[in-house]
C-alpha cells in the first residue's frame, strides 16, 4: 500500500525523522488559518499517488493566507495524470540550500534491503540512476543487523555528502531505517532531503509503501487506507476476503490460484482479439478450497459489475475437487436467486483436474438456461469472449 | 531420481496439528510420503493417529530429527509464527524446509533468508507461499495434489500452484521426476534458477517445464542463466501479460512496477535464451510434449 505524502509526513514525525510543519485539507478555505499559524507563507501541494506533479502544477507557493486558500481551490479537484486532487497539503516554505536524497527499500533480485543515497537529490531518481549511476550509492543492508551506526556512517561516505552534514544524514538515515522496520515497509524514501539555509537536514517530501502483509501487526495501518478512491467493486470485495481487482473489459472472471487466474486473463484476452476485442473485466481468485458460499460472493460482486457482460468460471481442481466446486456454482446460482439477484449473464464454466467428470455431470444435471460448460482453458475463454461480444 | 526429495526423504511437519497441517499430513502420507513426526512444543512426547498411522509429535525441530533422523520440514504455521519457525528449523540445520504459509510479511522473509546465509545456508528454504514440491510416486512435501499425475522425465519449476497442478495434469502421461512451487512472494528461498541447476543435474530428468509470472527478474536471470548452463530442452510459461502496472494480482510479487517486471520482458528474455515460450498453459504442454517426442 503506497501512502500519500502527508500520511509519509506523520510518520516521519513519528520516528523522530526532521520534517516541517504541514496539515492536509480537502477543501479551500481551510488552507487559510493554517497559513496564518505558518506566518502567512505556505507551499501547497497537492496530494497524489503518482509522481510528476510539480511539472503538472500541483505545488504551489502562496504568498499569504488569502493566496493560500486561492492555491488551495486551483489544486483541489485538478487531474494529475489520471488522479484527482481530492486533498492538499500546506506545509510551511523551506529555505533550501542542497538538496539530497536517500531510501530504504526492498532488493528483490538480492533478496535483501537496500539503501540508496545521493547528493543529487530533488529530482527523479531514475533520472540520476540513469545518467549518472555512480551518483547514487547503493549499499545493501542485511535484515537482522540494519541501519548501525556505522552502517549508516558506510552510507554517507559511499554516497560523499559534504562532511559538515554527515553526523545529520547519519542520524536520519538510522531514524529512517526505523521507520523501515517498526511501520513494515517496503519503501522509505526521502526525495528531496535538504539542507536549509542555516545548515538543518530535514525530509521535505517522501514516499513510504506498506507491506498489506504485515496488517496483522500493524492495525494502525487500516487507517491509512484511501478508502475514498477504492473502486466501490474493489471494496466489496475486499470486505467479503475476495482477492479482487477491477479491470477494464467486458469478460468477468474467476478462477482458483493466483497463477491461473493470471493466465485466464490472458487467455481471455487472447480470445477477444478474434471477437471485438472484448478483455477480462476483472482478477479474482476465488482461491484453493472453493466453497459455496465463496463462488455466490464472487459471482455476485462480478454479476454486480455493469460492465460485464459474460462470466468465465476457470477452475483446476488440485486440493478442491471439481464435484465441490460444481455443487458451488449451483449453490451459489440459488443463493443469488434467494436473495432476489437475477443472473441474466452467461456463464461458461470450465472444469478440470480433480473429479471433473462428476463436476461436469452435477452442472449437467442442474441444467441452469445460462451455464454452458466448455471442456478446455482456451475453448472457454473463446466461448466466453464470443458471448461477452455478442452481448 | 528426482530432486530435492526423494523416497528416502524423512518428512516433519511444523503445525501438523492445526487444520491445515493435520489435513495436509493426511495427504502426504497417503501419496507415500514417510511422515516421520510433528513438531508442537505444547504437545510433545504425544503421538498423532493419521488415518491408521501413529505419528510422534517433538517439541523442537532438534529433537524431532535426533530421534527421527528428518531431513525435510513442512510448515504450515501462521504468518505470525512462521519466521520463528523458519529460524528454529535453520538452526536445527535440516537439509530442507518447505514454508507452505501464505501472507508471511517481506521484513520476516527477509529476515530469515540473511539468517540462512549467516549460519552458511545449511537449510535450503522452498517458499514462502508455495505448494511445496513432489516427486510423485517417491515423496511429497507440501499441498501439490499427489493423483494427478505419474513419475517420468520431466522438471517442472513454478512460481504458481495451480498452474503446476494444470500442466502436471495435462502432461500426466509423460510423467515428472520432480514438480518443484517455489511460491509467488517478493522473497524466496529456492529459486528458479536452483531448481534448473538441479534437473539439469538429475539423470532422470530430461525436459524441463519453467512457469513463470509478472513481477521481479527472476525469470529474465534463469533465462541468462538457462543460456549459458543448461543444455537440457527448456518450455517456458509466463502469465500476466495483462495485469495493469501497479497492481498486485493476488501473489503478494505479482506486481508491474514501472516499466519492470513485465511478463512480454520476461518472455522475450526466455525466448532469446533458446526457451519455447507457450501462449497459453495448453499451447506450453503441447509445445513440451513436441519436444519430449523429438528428443
Amino acid at each position: 500500500m503506497d501512502l500519500f505524502e502527508y500520511q509519509a509526513r506523520d510518520i516521519f514525525a513519528k520516528h523522530g525523522v526532521p520534517v516541517l510543519d504541514g496539515d492536509v485539507i480537502e477543501t479551500p478555505e481551510a488552507a487559510r488559518a493554517i497559513a496564518e499559524r505558518f506566518g502567512g507563507r505556505a507551499v501547497v501541494k497537492a496530494q497524489v499517488k503518482v509522481g510528476g506533479r510539480g511539472k503538472a502544477g500541483g505545488v504551489k507557493l502562496a504568498s499569504d493566507p488569502a493566496d493560500a486558500v486561492a492555491k488551495a481551490e486551483a489544486i483541489l479537484g485538478m487531474d494529475i495524470k489520471g488522479h484527482t486532487v481530492h486533498k492538499v497539503m500546506l506545509a510551511q516554505t523551506a529555505d533550501i540550500k542542497d538538496e539530497y536524497y536517500v531510501s530504504f527499500l526492498l532488493d528483490r533480485t538480492n533478496r535483501t534491503f537496500l539503501a540508496m543515497a545521493s547528493v543529487e537529490g530533488g529530482v527523479e531518481i531514475e533520472v540520476v540512476a540513469e545518467e549518472n549511476p555512480d551518483a547514487l550509492a547503493k549499499i545493501p543492508v542485511d535484515a537482522n543487523e540494519g541501519c548501525t551506526p556505522e552502517k549508516a556512517a558506510e552510507i554517507v561516505a559511499a554516497a560523499k555528502f559534504p562532511a559538515e552534514v554527515a553526523d545529520q544524514v547519519a542520524d536520519v538515515l538510522q531514524k529512517l531505517w526505523k521507520v523501515f522496520i517498526a511501520e513494515d515497509a517496503l519503501l522509505v524514501e526521502v526525495n528531496p532531503l535538504i539542507k536549509s539555509g542555516d545548515g538543518k537536514i530535514i525530509a521535505l517530501d517522501g514516499k513510504v509503501s506498506l507491506d498489506e502483509n504485515a496488517e496483522f501487526r500493524q492495525p494502525e495501518h487500516e487507517a491509512l487506507e484511501d478508502k475514498a478512491a477504492a473502486n466501490p467493486l474493489e471494496a466489496a470485495a475486499k470486505a467479503k476476503g475476495l482477492n479482487y481487482v477491477k479491470l477494464d473489459g467486458e469478460v468477468g472472471i474467476i478462477g482458483n490460484g493466483a497463477g491461473l487466474v493470471m493466465s485466464t486473463l490472458d487467455v481471455v484476452a487472447y480470445a477477444g482479439e478474434k471477437h471485438g476485442d472484448v478483455k477480462p473485466a476483472n482478477f479474482l481468485d476465488i482461491g484453493g478450497g472453493a466453497s459455496a458460499e465463496v463462488m455466490a460472493n464472487g459471482l455476485e460482486i462480478i454479476l454486480g459489475d455493469p460492465d460485464v457482460k459474460s462470466v468465465f468460471v476457470n477452475v483446476f481442481g488440485g486440493i478442491t475437487a471439481c464435484d465441490a466446486v460444481a455443487n458451488g456454482i449451483v449453490q451459489a446460482l440459488a443463493l443469488l436467486e434467494e436473495k432476489g439477484e437475477a443472473v441474466t449473464k452467461p456463464l461458461v464454466v470450465r472444469l478440470d483436474g480433480n473429479n471433473a467428470e462428476l463436476g461436469r455431470k452435477i452442472l449437467t444435471d442442474a441444467n441452469h438456461p445460462l451455464v454452458e460448460q466448455v471442456d478446455t482453458m482456451d475453448g472457454a475463454a473463446d466461448r466466453a469472449a464470443e458471448l461477452a461480444n455478442a452481448k | 531420481m528426482a530432486i530435492f526429495l526423494t523416497k528416502d526423504s524423512k518428512v516433519i511437519v511444523q503445525g501438523m496439528t492445526g487444520s491445515e497441517g493435520m489435513k495436509h499430513t493426511r495427504r502426504m502420507l497417503a501419496s507415500g510420503t514417510q511422515i516421520v513426526g510433528g513438531v508442537n512444543p505444547r504437545k510433545a512426547g504425544t503421538t498423532v493417529d493419521v488415518d491408521g498411522t501413529e505419528v510422534p509429535v517433538f517439541g523442537t525441530v532438534a529433537e524431532a530429527i535426533e530421534k527421527t533422523g528428518a531431513d525435510v520440514t513442512v510448515i504450515f504455521v501462521p504468518p505470525k509464527f512462521t519466521k520463528d519457525a523458519v529460524v528454529e528449523a535453520i538452526d536445527a540445520e535440516i537439509g530442507l524446509a518447505v514454508v507452505i504459509t501464505e501472507g508471511v510479511p517481506v521484513h520476516d522473509s527477509a529476515a530469515f533468508w540473511a539468517y540462512a546465509g549467516a549460519k552458511g545456508n545449511k537449510t535450503q528454504i522452498i517458499g514462502p507461499n508455495c505448494p511445496g514440491l513432489i516427486s510423485p510416486g517417491q515423496s511429497n512435501a507440501g499441498i501439490i495434489p499427489a493423483d494427478i499425475t505419474k513419475a517420468g522425465k520431466i522438471g517442472l519449476v513454478s512460481k504458481s500452484g495451480t498452474l503446476t497442478y494444470q500442466l502436471m495434469y495435462e502432461l500426466r502421461d509423460i510423467g515428472f521426476s520432480s514438480a518443484v512451487g517455489i511460491g509467488g512472494d517478493p522473497v524466496i528461498g529456492t529459486t528458479h534458477i536452483d531448481a534448473l541447476k538441479a534437473f539439469q543435474e538429475d539423470p532422470e530428468t530430461e525436459l524441463i517445464v519453467m512457469i513463470g509470472e509478472i513481477g521481479g527478474d527472476a525469470e529474465e536471470r534463469a533465462a541468462a542463466y538457462i543460456a549459458e548452463h543448461v543444455t537440457k530442452p527448456v518450455v517456458g510459461y509466463v502469465a500476466g501479460f495483462t495485469a495493469p502496472e501497479g497492481k498486485t494480482m493476488g501473489h503478494a510479487g505479482a506486481i508491474v512496477s514501472g516499466s519492470s517486471g513485465t511478463a512480454q520482458a520476461k518472455k522475450e528474455a526466455l525466448e532469446a535464451a533458446g526457451v519455447k515460450v507457450g501462449k497459453t498453459p495448453s499451447e506450453t504442454a503441447r509445445l513440451a510434449r513436441e519436444l519430449f517426442a523429438a528428443k
